[in-house]
């Protein structure tokens, strides 16, 4: 078979610990160095949290994986340092093509809605994500990446975890007061923990096949029902990096998994479907079946669960490793005020509740896709196939296609750490909301996106026409919440001017912010550092902002 | 009336953020309908449904229109 990519190797380092008869206590240790692991331990060392990494094997991913990153993911992949690069190599795409049959029967556009900096999916290959990932791991001090280190017991304890490791050298224990288990959805960490993970397996198989070859078709996502070169099942079609081409044939249960992976198999099957005798090589084949379930908390005393190792969802939707690292945007932050001490252990019981939220999301729109893509039955398929046919004249049919809802952000909407609006809002921007992106200019410097200027700590948006009309008194509201317990840095988002004491203003050069913030003059929006609403009021009140930060924070009224 | 061909589905008590929402938890809980049941009782319950609907539209022109519609490509005319 072809290769287009080459597997890097990480040298296995002989720790110290296996020379000494202590145990050392780290802060935060990671199981698991994948796309989530990797997030996870990045996200805490950009907050000066030392992290250990375990990771059983020396490379990346074998095989292309999880191939869709969506906006969501990219956008926080910005604050890991690698949205960039993820971009830049990866194939962006915007359009969805359905077929059934020998017929188109619609197309969708993923962001039909201009001035937002990150596409609505980019297409790459799992291990670019993972190197690009390890290369930003390694500039940042405090992760101690550690290879071929596999995790053999785990001892859950009031004040510390204690683990086991394996390596080439010999086995040794680490204790840490936080383990994030991200070792994948075998995870061994929830076996030993003797912890469930509760939900279905479906009965259907798929094979995936990459492909090498020069292709002209557009970048695009092509799916088509019953198609004449693979009657009865459907096909998926995917753009990747470097001309490899991910094609996705559903086989049924029935199908025998190690012969369908024989390129004999495999080839025709192909050729069939690109329908002429261009070239083409394999690149890498594999048969899987999938599951949706998750665990029921995804906290458990120190150990905390992020990732597939927490929730598996079938790969419809690109739901997998998108939300896993929506799952370590949640975490970190909260981590972070739990270990410095600012907030209680029961921050952390709101990771699992708002992530447990968007996970049975996920499972349940992804659940949804598989039973339209792999109908059971005759009258789901009856059903299906009505849908299919309606779909080429009528629109409402095409809202009901569903070849995979892709992945987006969940809406905390019911989540304990939101404060109810008072004031009346228009628009999508709810407490629980995912912040909406949006261009500006930012005349002291930075990115030309709304984004990137929140994502650290909590931030205070406020509104205003002209940024040096910001008055004296909320001027020094805003100073004494800077110098708080929780800080909240003020951002000032007006059409021009500068804020008066260096406060950092954005320019809403496009009227965007405020057309999707539903601003006014003298609004204001509590942040969270993951970027979702937290509270917002039309007028600058110290104390309704104190109130809700303690909220967001768990402290108590 | 003319009978309406947009997308419709809406949840009118759940806030939805995504459009795909409303039409998704309909369909799922159409396909639900039918979980057990042997073919006749699927053909059945589809009747009766249309039935229900049907009533609940009571615009017989419109259901005419619905009709011919739904016959379209299915004879193949």
């Amino acid at each position: 078979m072809l290769k287009t990519y080459q597997y890097p190797k990480f040298p296995f380092v002989r720790p110290a610990e296996l020379d000494s008869p202590q145990t050392r206590h780290v802060p935060v240790i990671v199981v698991g160095a994948g796309p989530v692991g990797l997030s996870a331990a990045i996200d805490l060392a950009q907050r000066n949290i030392p992290v250990v990494v375990l990771d059983e094997d020396d490379t990346v991913s074998i095989g292309s994986r999880g191939v869709c990153y969506a906006k969501r993911a990219l956008e926080i992949l910005d604050r890991y340092g690698v949205g960039e690069r993820v971009v830049q190599k990866g194939v962006s795409w915007n359009v969805g093509r359905t077929f059934f049959r020998d017929e188109e029967v619609f197309r969708f556009n993923l962001v039909p809605e201009p001035d937002h900096h990150r596409p609505g999916m980019v297409n790459l290959q799992q291990y670019y994500l993972e190197e690009y990932l390890i290369e930003r791991a390694r500039e940042l001090p405090n992760i101690d990446l550690r290879w071929k280190s596999t995790v053999i017991g785990v001892t859950p304890g009031e004040d510390a975890v204690t683990v086991r490791v394996e390596t080439p050298a010999g086995a040794y224990a680490l204790s840490c007061d936080w383990l994030i288990a991200a070792d994948g959805a075998r995870s061994p960490i929830r076996r030993m923990l003797g912890l469930d993970i509760e939900g279905k397996i479906f009965m259907d198989r798929f094979l995936i096949a990459d492909v090498v070859m020069k292709a002209d078709f557009p970048p695009e996502r092509w799916f088509w029902f019953d198609p004449p070169f693979h009657p009865g099942q459907s096909v998926l079609l995917h753009r990747q990096a470097d001309d490899v081409w991910r094609i996705d044939f559903q086989l049924g249960w029935d199908a025998d998994p190690e012969e369908e992976k024989k390129p004999e198999r495999v080839i025709p099957r192909i050729r069939a479907m690109l329908g002429d005798d261009r070239e083409f090589e394999l690149e890498w084949v594999s048969v899987y079946t999938f599951q949706c379930r998750r665990m029921k908390r995804f906290n458990h005393g120190r150990v905390l669960f992020v990732g597939d190792a927490a929730h598996q969802v079938s790969p419809f939707g690109a739901r997998g490793a998108n939300s896993g690292i929506q799952d370590v945007d949640n975490l970190g932050w909260k981590l972070e005020l739990v270990m410095q001490g600012k907030a209680p252990a029961a921050l952390l019981d709101t990771y699992s509740d708002e992530r447990t939220y968007a996970a049975d999301e996920n499972i349940r729109n992804s659940t949804r896709s598989t039973d339209f893509i792999t109908p059971k039955g005759n009258v789901s398929k009856t059903f299906r196939n009505a849908v299919l046919g309606l779909a080429r004249h009528h629109p409402f049919a095409r809202g009901l296609v569903n070849s995979g809802r892709l992945s987006v952000p969940s809406f905390y909407v019911d989540s304990p750490l939101n404060t109810p609006d008072a004031d009346a809002f228009a628009g999508r921007m709810v407490p629980g909301a995912p912040m909406d992106d949006a261009p500006v200019s930012a005349p002291g410097g930075g990115s030309p996106w709304l984004l990137p200027h929140f994502g650290q700590g909590f931030r205070l948006m406020i509104a205003l026409d002209d940024a040096a009309a910001l008055d004296a008194a909320t001027a020094e509201g805003l100073a004494a919440l800077r110098r708080g317990a929780i800080p909240a840095e003020p951002i000032v988002v007006a059409r021009e001017g500068a804020a008066p004491g260096g406060i950092e203003t954005l320019h809403d050069v496009k009227g965007r912010v405020r057309e999707r913030y539903d601003l006014q003059p003298g609004t204001v929006y509590l942040i969270r550092p993951d970027q979702h609403v937290a509270a917002r009021w039309r007028r600058f009140d110290p104390t309704a902002i104190e109130a809700a930060l303690r909220r967001a924070s768990v402290q108590g009224a | 009336m003319m009978i309406n061909l947009e997308y419709n589905f809406r949840e009118p008590r759940t806030r939805t953020f995504y459009g795909y929402e409303a039409g998704d938890a309909f369909y799922e809980a159409l396909i639900e309908a039918h979980r057990d049941l042997d073919e006749e009782q699927s053909a059945l319950v589809n009747a009766r449904l249309v039935l229900l609907l049907a009533n609940h539209v009571g615009d017989v022109d419109l259901l005419r229109e619905a009709i011919r519609l739904a016959r379209e490509d299915v004879t193949g005319g």
